[in-house]
Formats: C-alpha cells, sequence, structure tokens
C-alpha cells in the first residue's frame, strides 16, 4: 500500500455519516489524517462516533457526505473485499468463529487468499509465537476452552495473519480484567516497535491511548477536538482533554510538589 | 385375534405401507428442505420478504390437511392423485419449520462473528457458507426435524388421493369398524415419527457438541455419528430400493376401487379373473371422492366398478332419471364418446340408497314404506353421510320428494360412522347402501322407495377402451361377470368383510370357489 505524497495511509475528507432517520450526523463534517506507520488512537465516549470512523475504513459503513481515501483511493472505488483482506481487524470480544479452531481462525484470511496448506499452517504457527501463545498447544483448540486474554491474543494474530500494512482495532482490550490488559498493552507496544504497522486503535482509556498512541484523537459528537501527540495532549488546555486528565489522577496519589520536600 | 396378533399376521402389508409412508415423508421432507434452507438465506438477505413470506408459509400450515390434499388435486402439473400430489401437500407443511428455522438460526449468529467474518474480507457467500451456515445448523437442523415429524403425521392423510402410505390402513379401518386395522396404521406411523424425532436429534447433538468443546469425548462422538451416518444411509438406501422395486412393478391391467368395501369387493373380483387368465394385477384400491373417475381418465387405472346412476349424475352431471335400461344406454354411449371408456354389462344387483330405521321401529311403527315414515319424520333425528347431503339425487330432492322434514337439519357424518349411530340411538334414520352388510348385522330394516325417487345404481365396471384393445382376454372377462351377482350375494360378501373383518382378497377366492367359475 503506497502513502500519499504527504505520507496519509488513510484520509478523511469532510465525511459526514449520517443514516436516514438518525437525527444528528454520527460523523460530523470530519478532516482526519493517519500517517504511515504511527498508531493514531481515537479516544471519546460511547456513540462519540470513533468506532464508526473505524468502520468507515474497511467499508464496513460508506460515507453519508465526503470521502475516505485509503492509499489516496476512494474507499468507494475500492474492491471492498480486497480492502478488507488488506486492513487487519480487531474488535472488543474477538469476534473469533466459534466452529473454527485457532489454527483455523488464524488462518482465515491467508487460506481465503489461496495459500497452500503447509505455507498458511507455518504462518499460523509464527503468529501465535508472535502473540505468545504456543502453537502445539493452542492451534487444535476452540475459542471456547480458551480464556478472555488467549482469544484477544488469537484475535490479533487473526488480523495480522495475511501481514496487512492497516491494522484497525476497536477497543481490543476493552473486556479484560486489568492485568490481563495491561500485560497485553505492553505486548502490543512492543510488537508495534517491531512490526511497525499503520494502526488506527479505538478506546475510551485514556491510559491505553497515553501507552500506545503516536498521535491521540479526541473525539466528542462525531468530530475531532484535538489531534496530538500524548505529550501535547497532557499539556492541552482543551476542556475534555482537562477532564480525561483529572482521571488519571487517583485520591491517594500525591500531588506534585506537596509534602515531598520535608 | 387383537391388534397384536393382527400386526404380526400382517406384517408384510404394514411393512410395505411403511415403506411407501417413508417414502412420502423423506421426499417432501428433502423438497422441503432443498427449497426452504436457500429461501430461508434469502429471507436473511432481504429482509423486506421476511414478513410476508412467513406470513404466507404460515397460513398454508393452518389450511386443514384433508382440505389442502382437496386444493390440489384439481392443479395441473403438481395435483392428480398418488404419491406426486401428496409429496406437494406435505412440502408445504415442511416448508415453514424449515424455513423460519432458517431465519432464526442465521440471524441468531453472534453480531461480532458476522461483523469480523465482514470485516476480514470473506465475500457474502462465504459469510453464508463458512461462517453462519454452519454456526446456524443445529436450528436448522431443528427445524428439519419438526418438518420431519410433521410429515410423518400428515402423510396419513396421504391416502385420501390414493398415495398409499400408513394412512390406507387407518382410513380402512375407520370405513369397516374395526380398531385392529386404524392400530395396525397408528402405531408405526407414531413409532416412525418417534424413530425421525431420535434420528434427526442425534445429528443435531452431534452438529451442536462439536461446535461447543474440542477434543473432550471425542471418540464417542465419532461412534455416535457414525451409527448416524449409518442409520441414515439405511434408510436412504431402504427408501431408495422402494422406489425402485416399485416402479419397476408394470402391471398388465391396473385395478381400481372406491374407497368402499363393496367397490373394493367388485375391483378383487375383477381383478381375480384376470389373474386366472394369466394377466398381472396391479390393485389401486380404496381412490376417495371422484378420485377413481379422475385416475381413469388419467390412465392411472385401466378399470374400476361404478354405479349408472352415479355415472349418470356425479360424472355426467345428467339430471336424475328413473328408467335402469335407459340410463345405462345413455351412460355407455357417453362414456364411450367422452372418455373412450367401455361400461361392461350390469353386474346384477342395484346398490342405491337404502334409507334404513332400526328393526325395533319399523315394527313397533309397522313401518314398510319411506311414506309410512313421513308422518314420525318430524320426532326424529336424521344423519346422512357427505355424500347423500350433497349429490343431486341426495338429500333435498329426497326430502321433497316425499315431504319429510326432521327434527333439526340432517347431521353430517362419516357413511360408515351413521350406521353405528342409529344403531346406538344416537340418529333415528340414515341413508345407507342397499347391499350393505351392516344391515343385517345391526338389525336395520330398509323402507322401500314406494316414489322412486332413487334412479338406478346399477354395478357396472367401467375400463379404458385402450386396455381392452391391448388385452383381449380382458373383455372375455367382462362379459363373464354379466348379471353373475345377486343383491343378497353383495350383501353378504359385504358382511363377510364389514361383519365378520375378513380379507377381500381371502372371500373373493372363496366365493369364486363356490361358483366354480373363472369369472
Amino acid at each position: 500500500m503506497q502513502p500519499e505524497a504527504d505520507g496519509a495511509v488513510v484520509r478523511f475528507r469532510q465525511v459526514t455519516y449520517a443514516p436516514a432517520g438518525a437525527g444528528a450526523p454520527v460523523i460530523d463534517a470530519l478532516d482526519l489524517e493517519v500517517r504511515r506507520g504511527e498508531t493514531l488512537v481515537l479516544l471519546g465516549e460511547s456513540g462519540c462516533g470513533k468506532t464508526t470512523t473505524l468502520r468507515l475504513v474497511n467499508r464496513l459503513l460508506e460515507p453519508t457526505g465526503g470521502s475516505v481515501l485509503v492509499e489516496g483511493r476512494d474507499t468507494r472505488e475500492w474492491d471492498a473485499i480486497e480492502l478488507r483482506r488488506r486492513t487487519g481487524y480487531v474488535i472488543q470480544d474477538a469476534g473469533l468463529f466459534p466452529h473454527f479452531t485457532v489454527g483455523r481462525n488464524v488462518g482465515l484470511v491467508p487460506a481465503l487468499e489461496g495459500w497452500d496448506e503447509a505455507r498458511v499452517r507455518s504462518r499460523v504457527e509464527e503468529l501465535l509465537r508472535l502473540v505468545g501463545l504456543d502453537p502445539e498447544r493452542f492451534a487444535s483448540r476452540f475459542p471456547s476452552e480458551l480464556s478472555g486474554g488467549q482469544r484477544q491474543r488469537v484475535g490479533v494474530a487473526r488480523a495480522l495473519a495475511a501481514d496487512p500494512p492497516l491494522l484497525l482495532m476497536d477497543e481490543p482490550f476493552g473486556a479484560l480484567d486489568p492485568l490481563t490488559r495491561s500485560a497485553l498493552q505492553r505486548e502490543f507496544a512492543a510488537l508495534q516497535r517491531r512490526l511497525g504497522k499503520t494502526v488506527v486503535f479505538v478506546t475510551h482509556d485514556v491510559r491505553e491511548a497515553l501507552l500506545l498512541g503516536t498521535r491521540v484523537a479526541l473525539m466528542s459528537a462525531g468530530r475531532v477536538l484535538l489531534l496530538d501527540t500524548p505529550e501535547a495532549f497532557l499539556r492541552s488546555e482543551e476542556p475534555l482533554a482537562r477532564a480525561y486528565r483529572e482521571t488519571l489522577r487517583t485520591p491517594w496519589e500525591v500531588p506534585p510538589g506537596a509534602g515531598g520536600d520535608a | 385375534m387383537n391388534a397384536f396378533e393382527f400386526m404380526l399376521r400382517n406384517w408384510r402389508e404394514i411393512l410395505a405401507l411403511t415403506g411407501e409412508h417413508l417414502l412420502l415423508v423423506a421426499a417432501s421432507t428433502l423438497v422441503a428442505v432443498a427449497v426452504g434452507i436457500p429461501v430461508g438465506l434469502m429471507l436473511t438477505r432481504k429482509t423486506a420478504w421476511k414478513r410476508p413470506v412467513l406470513a404466507v408459509a404460515n397460513i398454508f400450515q393452518t389450511v386443514p390437511s384433508l382440505a389442502l390434499f382437496g386444493f390440489i388435486i384439481p392443479l395441473p402439473f403438481v395435483g392428480g392423485i398418488g404419491a406426486r400430489a401428496a409429496v406437494v401437500a406435505l412440502v408445504v407443511y415442511a416448508l415453514l419449520p424449515v424455513i423460519r428455522n432458517t431465519v432464526t438460526g442465521v440471524e441468531g449468529v453472534e453480531r461480532s462473528v458476522r461483523e469480523a467474518a465482514v470485516a476480514m474480507g470473506m465475500t457474502d457467500r462465504q459469510v453464508l457458507r463458512q461462517v453462519e451456515l454452519p454456526l446456524a445448523a443445529p436450528v436448522i437442523l431443528a427445524g428439519v426435524r419438526v418438518a420431519t415429524v410433521i410429515s410423518v403425521g400428515v402423510a396419513t392423510v396421504a391416502a385420501f388421493v390414493g398415495a398409499g402410505g400408513l394412512g390406507t390402513l387407518i382410513y380402512r379401518g375407520l370405513r369397516q369398524n374395526d380398531d385392529r386395522l386404524m392400530l395396525a396404521g397408528a402405531v408405526p406411523a407414531a413409532l416412525l415419527a418417534l424413530a425421525a424425532d431420535a434420528g434427526i436429534g442425534l445429528i443435531e447433538s452431534r452438529l451442536d457438541a462439536r461446535r461447543q468443546f474440542a477434543r473432550g469425548g471425542a471418540k464417542r462422538r465419532a461412534l455416535v455419528s457414525r451409527v448416524a451416518a449409518g442409520a441414515l444411509a439405511v434408510a436412504v438406501l431402504a427408501v431408495a430400493g422402494l422406489a425402485l422395486w416399485r416402479s419397476a412393478s408394470r402391471a398388465d391391467v391396473k385395478v381400481g376401487s372406491k374407497d368402499f368395501t363393496e367397490s373394493i369387493l367388485l375391483a378383487e373380483i375383477f381383478a381375480q379373473g384376470l389373474e386366472a387368465r394369466g394377466l398381472s394385477v396391479e390393485r389401486r384400491y380404496e381412490l376417495g371422492g371422484n378420485l377413481a373417475h379422475e385416475a381413469l381418465v388419467a390412465g392411472e387405472v385401466d378399470v374400476y366398478p361404478e354405479y349408472t346412476g352415479t355415472a349418470l349424475m356425479a360424472i355426467l352431471k345428467h339430471p336424475p332419471a328413473t328408467d335402469a335400461r335407459a340410463v345405462y344406454e345413455r351412460v355407455k354411449a357417453d362414456y364411450a364418446a367422452r372418455f373412450d371408456v367401455e361400461v361392461g354389462p350390469p353386474l346384477g344387483f342395484e346398490d342405491t340408497f337404502a334409507i334404513l330405521v332400526r328393526g325395533d321401529d319399523a315394527r313397533r311403527l309397522n313401518l314398510k314404506t319411506v311414506s309410512d315414515a313421513a308422518a314420525h319424520a318430524p320426532g326424529w333425528r336424521a344423519g346422512f353421510g357427505q355424500d347423500f347431503m350433497s349429490r343431486a339425487d341426495g338429500y333435498e330432492g329426497f326430502a321433497r320428494a316425499y315431504g319429510l322434514r326432521f327434527a333439526g337439519r340432517p347431521r353430517e357424518m362419516d357413511l360408515s360412522l351413521s350406521y353405528r349411530a342409529l344403531a346406538e340411538g344416537q340418529v333415528d334414520v340414515i341413508a345407507g347402501n342397499s347391499t350393505d352388510g351392516m344391515i343385517a348385522t345391526l338389525g336395520l330394516t330398509q323402507l322401500e322407495d314406494d316414489r322412486h325417487y332413487f334412479p338406478p345404481y346399477e354395478a357396472v365396471l367401467l375400463l379404458r377402451r385402450d386396455a381392452l384393445e391391448r388385452l383381449p382376454v380382458a373383455r372375455e372377462a367382462l362379459q363373464s361377470l354379466a348379471g353373475s351377482i345377486s343383491t343378497d350375494e353383495m350383501r353378504r360378501l359385504n358382511y363377510e368383510v364389514d361383519g365378520n373383518k375378513r380379507a377381500p382378497a381371502e372371500v373373493v377366492r372363496e366365493w369364486r370357489r363356490l361358483k366354480g367359475v373363472r369369472q
């Protein structure tokens, strides 16, 4: 996938998404660009349009106004199947196929792409190791035999299977317990440094956004209020950004400069 | 002989009818699956169609089965008599559960799973075949299971359109007032329904199990699935074998009959006469309503016994007439011209409507004729068969001719039930058949038709001319029966079957032996 001359892999141009009978538009004249190799985090509350934004990228939805360009080409001009096979997708409860083994789940897109069996198998093993699962133990299991964290690892492996340049992740760690979530976040950050994929990552967890994002887009009511690096986000005077920042403070956290110098 | 012994003794026929039953159910269920699943899948794609299509399927399901068979008979291509019409009716019943469960099953697939499949870049076809169908399979199969069990039940009605199956025994039992016959049909049908339910349930649980677990108990499941697959294979082979065997039997003459004892006996007399002359015969008895006539015209039977009065009015739609000779000639000429069918010589007796009262009443009130009874009619309840109530020479004209008025409108009931109702005092007058064996059995008295209201009903055999040309010996068999059966003889033969519960074939063999002729 060739980036545009200015380096944008995905570009939203005045995109509106207002399905008939929905009242206010879900996405309202959105301009946004995702640069090659970055992890762009869409941060916002439920209903702010962040998931819709994600689904507009791989054409699970089509904009009602404006255009979404992937690799410089309008998504409506893309063959939807080709676009989706070149775009990894991870969702909150993994969406694994319950009647497929872990191996078959991970090898799905390569198999659809017509890879031969041996190549699919070795790719599956490679990916399972990549996400920290022993292929010997896990490849022949069914999703119902896995823990939530393991399922999510499989979900990531499946999204990476055909080596897509672009990865869309919709609150992939949202349903996990705090310890597992924290472990997976750190592993994913490390993985991302190695693989250098372009990632669009949706979350409502500000810690996750700051930990994983190259840039953070703060969304509200279908618009981007702020789009900047995590460092800039922490300094921003934007009221919603400040509110999010407040949540980082915990009651027992010692305020800076108070009582440390006795 | 109790019902169990009866079944043991007649196991061959019961087995053959069970085979036919199975064939009907298998064929209709296969068609319903082949049509219903694609339609159901289409509805999950074109959701606007979902409500109207399901509503129509629902309406079909609520049509009583007998009425549905009635609607299907006159339809071109799919209608007629025999297995085809029965399969069409069964398919109509089986469609709703298959379609509905397909829709429910596919719509029940988890949203996230469906969305993941689409987002992975699966085409709609791939989503359907690799994700939605396998995950919906247990629900769809549950629909097939319901459809099959319904079909086993409804298929008993198929006997009504001459499609055979276990319903044949049930109907015969109803007509002959024979519980053993009814049980011989009903018990295997119930067992078949249970077996179908359990069999498909087994496959269903296996599908579900495969989805829930990976390795635990894999061996046991493999065994179960092998047993299920084996049972299915055996069933399919049996059905296919039966179908082959049936299609392979090409008899010289196909002899039909209407669905009452006398018609069966007359058909059997002719059939045995043909067999004595070295011809092979296929018996297609017990065709209800006008089916025997339709089957004759369509060439599905070559011959069946009829009555001149019935032919004149019910089939040729002429007005009633009273002169027996004139009626016979008229019928003979019209059948030759319109249907290319030969009307054989009169067999020697008439089977006309017999106005019957209890013997006690007749003696007590000194009743001899219908006119004698007219005075008592206002205090009587009448029970008449559907046939008598609806035909041109039936109830209405009869009541007018004698100026009859009963206490309330006559109760319309099954003919054989009306005999019982009269004997048990539930009604006081019925219209039976003059040759009925039950008249003597139940001690009933026939009132004379002193105003000669009823047209002549001479028994004759109707034979397709092409069969006569093909088989000259059949003409000889036809002629030899002329005037050979008296009313008394016919009553006795009927009584042997209805009263003494003997098989028609056996009764006819005995009669032929006594007559000592090659009739």
